[in-house]
């Protein structure tokens, strides 16, 4: 057991990724998220890391593929905006089979929007954002403990499936001060053979690419692409599921929204009212199989989220429409409030008895 | 005795480039010079978008395939991923002097010690003939087909001269491949480039000036000719940097 320490949720991210073995950094500043630059700048240099700042973000995460093709764990992080920019090269990383660590502290949008806390960058992260068919690993932490134990998750997932792995925070995440247990972190090896390091006149060259102009081979490779993806959908699903076992009422919200929400179920449940959550931790792969389970019992469904209706869509598909989904939202950098999400559960509450 | 052999560090594959093209001989420069410096097993490459988008397949070293623009910052990284390693990219006009100007700029003023190798034939030929950012002015191109009017676009980048008013490169110079005497000069400036990242001295630029039979519409040989009468007194040859040996500026 190690020692809590009160961290910020951008520095808990920083820490725990030079934790898990990540020594280069490349970023470019932007609020909500400069922290983990500032720690990056400060840490690296003394632990013969190397932090640094780009000329941009497509040139951070072009420099996130170098490294990445060298086979070396590293990462970026940004907010949405930043991310818009970078999203040429998750769609290089992906199309060039590379794992990567990187991470969205996300503020209100579109265009240059605000710089206070949005989770509207959902579809952006989950259903692609650049080019082309890819997906990320996408985790979305409740907490800075969450903050710290998902980078540490993160790094492994990106090297076990040769993907990128993004944590989608928001800006209460990375700003907000809580305790945090670090501890150390064993690094896996990976096999990364397939990484340029050098013939050493040993072996045939490695290429590290995206492009096939066959498109019987582009095919097959999407193929495969898809399979590991496959892998990723059985084996990695995560989430938190809150007082679900007699519950009518199915809150489901993510980061900053579940935290908001667990305190009007608890609320609710004080009133009688039989509400539960599910809290997707990974956005993809999405826990549909959970939900779906949910809608056995749970007759209606409440998706509460900081953007005009993101998830719900992947709420609706994951159960198959056959409960009814209600949005509860705020957004351009609002946060909903208990008041209003136990408002919506006990509207749903009614609803429910009365059909 | 041989006296003539394909370098160690090209494959043994044919080339898609079209007949003429003078990116066959600067591939076999780069090699020669990566087999004379006996770097091969360390060299990492970085292929651009453009016509040398297969280099990958060609250079019998490790390779990566960058986004448009972005090698010089793919090869940082791979660079700051393990510095004993030679990282070189190799980018024509458009991927690095249009899209992938910032990157250019800023790796050079990091002084990063790498290698670019900087084919300039003031032509978008992957694509088919478009107006590249060192098109020359008048030159006619299938999106200047009136000829480039400075007017409306602006003049050409001069690169070389550009990034010689930055402290921080260490090396950048002009060369072009149009005949023997001026390969020879080109064979010695790339040596000389990847000599300074083995050296540790930082980022060294060889401008290659280049011609582009197909799409400039003319015959190869004919293509070197207008070369050397509209190119070269355009984009003079010579070491505009060398911090090394004093000297700032300095073209021929």
């Amino acid at each position: 057991m190690s020692e809590k320490v009160l961290m910020k949720g951008n520095e808990a991210i920083a820490e725990a990724a030079i934790r898990a073995g990540c020594r280069h950094y490349f970023g470019y500043p932007i609020t909500p998220q400069t922290e983990v630059a500032a720690y990056m700048a400060k840490r690296m240099p003394k632990i013969g890391g190397c932090f640094l700042q780009a000329e941009s973000e497509i040139a951070a995460i072009n420099m996130v593929y170098g490294v990445a093709g060298a086979g070396k764990r590293v990462m970026t992080s940004s907010s949405s905006p930043g991310i818009s920019l970078k999203s040429e090269g998750l769609s290089y990383l992906a199309g060039s089979d590379l794992p990567a660590f990187v991470v969205n502290v996300q503020r209100g949008g579109p265009g240059l929007g605000g710089i206070q806390p949005s989770q509207s960058d959902y579809f952006q992260a989950t259903k692609g954002g650049g080019h082309g068919d890819y997906k990320m690993i996408v985790l979305a932490p409740a907490s800075v403990q969450e903050m710290a134990s998902l980078t540490i998750k993160g790094f492994d997932l990106a090297d076990k499936y040769r993907m990128t792995a993004m944590i989608l925070a928001d800006g209460t995440m990375g700003q907000m001060m809580e305790p945090v247990e670090l501890g150390d972190v064993e690094v896996k090896e990976y096999d990364k053979s397939w990484a340029v390091t050098g013939t050493k006149c040993r072996r045939a060259h490695n290429i590290v690419n995206s492009l096939s102009l066959v498109p019987e081979e582009l095919e097959q490779l999407n193929f495969a692409r898809y399979e590991r993806y496959k892998a990723v959908e059985e084996n990695e699903v995560m989430y938190e599921s809150y007082l679900m076992d007699d519950a009518e009422i199915c809150v489901v919200a993510f980061g900053i929204s579940a935290r908001v929400s667990k305190n009007a179920i608890n609320e609710a449940r004080k009133n009688g009212i039989k509400v539960g959550m599910i809290r997707p931790i990974t956005l993809w792969p999405f826990p549909k199989a959970p939900l779906l389970a949910a809608a056995e019992h749970c007759l209606t469904f409440l998706s509460v989220e900081m953007n005009m209706g993101q998830m719900i869509e992947d709420i609706e598909l994951a159960i198959r429409c056959k409960r009814p989904v209600q949005l509860v939202n705020r957004v351009g950098g609002m946060i909903p409030s208990p008041e209003q999400v136990l408002q919506a559960i006990e509207e749903a509450d009614k609803g429910g008895k009365a059909s | 005795m041989i006296v003539f052999q394909k370098p160690k560090s090209l494959c043994d594959v044919p080339l898609h480039y079209c007949p003429g093209c003078t990116h066959g001989i600067i591939h076999r420069l780069v090699a020669e010079a990566i087999d004379e410096l006996g770097i091969e097993g360390d060299t990492i490459g970085v292929a651009p978008v453009g016509c040398a988008v297969m280099a990958y397949n060609y250079f019998n070293c490790d390779m990566v395939e960058a986004a448009h623009g972005r090698a010089p910052a793919v090869a940082t990284g791979i660079k700051r991923a393990d510095p004993s390693k030679i990282v070189f990219s190799y980018q024509g006009d458009g991927d690095l002097a249009s899209i992938g100007t910032a990157e250019t700029v800023h790796s050079a003023t990091r002084n990063e010690n790498i290698t670019v190798i900087f084919v300039n034939n003031a032509i978008y030929g992957m694509t088919g003939g478009q107006m590249a950012p060192t098109t020359l002015p008048g030159q006619v191109t299938q999106t200047s087909p009136y000829g480039r009017d400075v007017k409306q676009c602006g003049y050409p980048v001069k690169i070389s001269e550009m990034l010689s008013q930055l402290e921080g490169p260490e090396y950048i110079e002009r060369v072009a491949v149009n005949n023997v005497k001026n390969v020879r000069a080109a064979k010695k400036a790339i040596k000389k480039a990847f000599q300074n990242q083995i050296d540790g001295k930082g980022f060294s630029l060889i401008e290659v000036i280049s011609s582009c039979p197909t799409n400039w519409g003319m015959s190869p040989e004919k293509a070197l000719g207008w070369l050397e009468e509209n190119m070269i007194p355009y984009y003079p040859l010579g070491v505009y940097k060398d911090r090394s040996a004093g000297k700032e500026a300095e073209a021929k």
